[in-house]
């Protein structure tokens, strides 16, 4: 009975993480709160989907299985990941890099310094302190 | 009482998958589209996983693994491509 209660708690609390995390896609109204969204609720959305799952196989059907774990682990090591390169993309289609902030330094945020520029930067900073 | 819980979860699941659908034919930056494609294989995993539970097997978890990693590399490779103009540089 406790059990039951126990995994239709995870289930419920899943799928109203994931339909909030859906539904932020279409309220918020900036591209970079509209990120914050999906990678965040609907991540923990699916992750009670698989506790509940795991759950559910090991006390009602009585077989563990590793599967689940491996999922979440899976989707929790890659929601960042993707959530990054989609901020990336969002400021390179949507910002000019001088309505950024300013980093501190000469050199402009990562994404913007080209290639030849950063070998550049590195060979002069290895030159003036060798051994780091 | 998981019977019942178990349809509240495939209802909310299935709503945002409705939505993420809108937001892919109505967004309003290159960006949303391809996070609201990401969120649409988040969402299939849990619904795979919730199917799992309704039909009382495991035999759709490697399904749900290989959609995440398809997920996974599609998502990265689309933003690599808007990014650098080249996925394997």
């Amino acid at each position: 009975m406790l059990i039951d209660i126990l995994i239709s708690a995870c289930l419920v609390i899943s799928g109203i993480f994931g339909l909030v995390g859906s539904f932020g896609l279409i309220k918020l109204p900036d591209p970079m709160m509209r990120l914050h969204a999906p990678t965040k609720a609907t991540t923990l959305g699916v992750g009670g989907a698989l506790i509940a799952s795991m759950l559910y196989f090991y006390f009602v059907v009585g077989n563990f299985s590793f599967h689940e774990l491996m999922i979440t682990l899976f989707l929790f090591l890659t929601a960042p990941i993707t959530g990054h390169f989609i901020a990336k993309t969002h400021l390179h289609l949507l910002h000019k890099p001088a309505d950024l902030p300013p980093t501190g330094t000469a050199r402009p945020w990562a994404s913007y310094e080209s290639d030849a520029e950063r070998q550049r930067i590195e060979a002069e900073q290895a030159a003036e302190n060798p051994r780091a | 009482m998981i019977e019942y819980a178990l349809y509240f979860a495939f209802a909310c699941f299935g709503l945002g998958l409705l939505m993420n659908i809108y937001r892919v034919i109505s967004a309003p930056a290159v960006g949303d589209r391809i996070l609201a494609l990401d969120t649409m294989v988040v969402n299939a995993i849990a619904l795979l996983a919730l199917y799992g539970i309704h039909k009382g097997t495991t035999v759709y978890f490697e399904a749900s693994m290989i959609i995440a990693m398809t997920g996974f590399i599609s998502t990265v490779s689309y933003t690599r491509f808007l990014l650098r103009g080249d996925i394997i540089e």
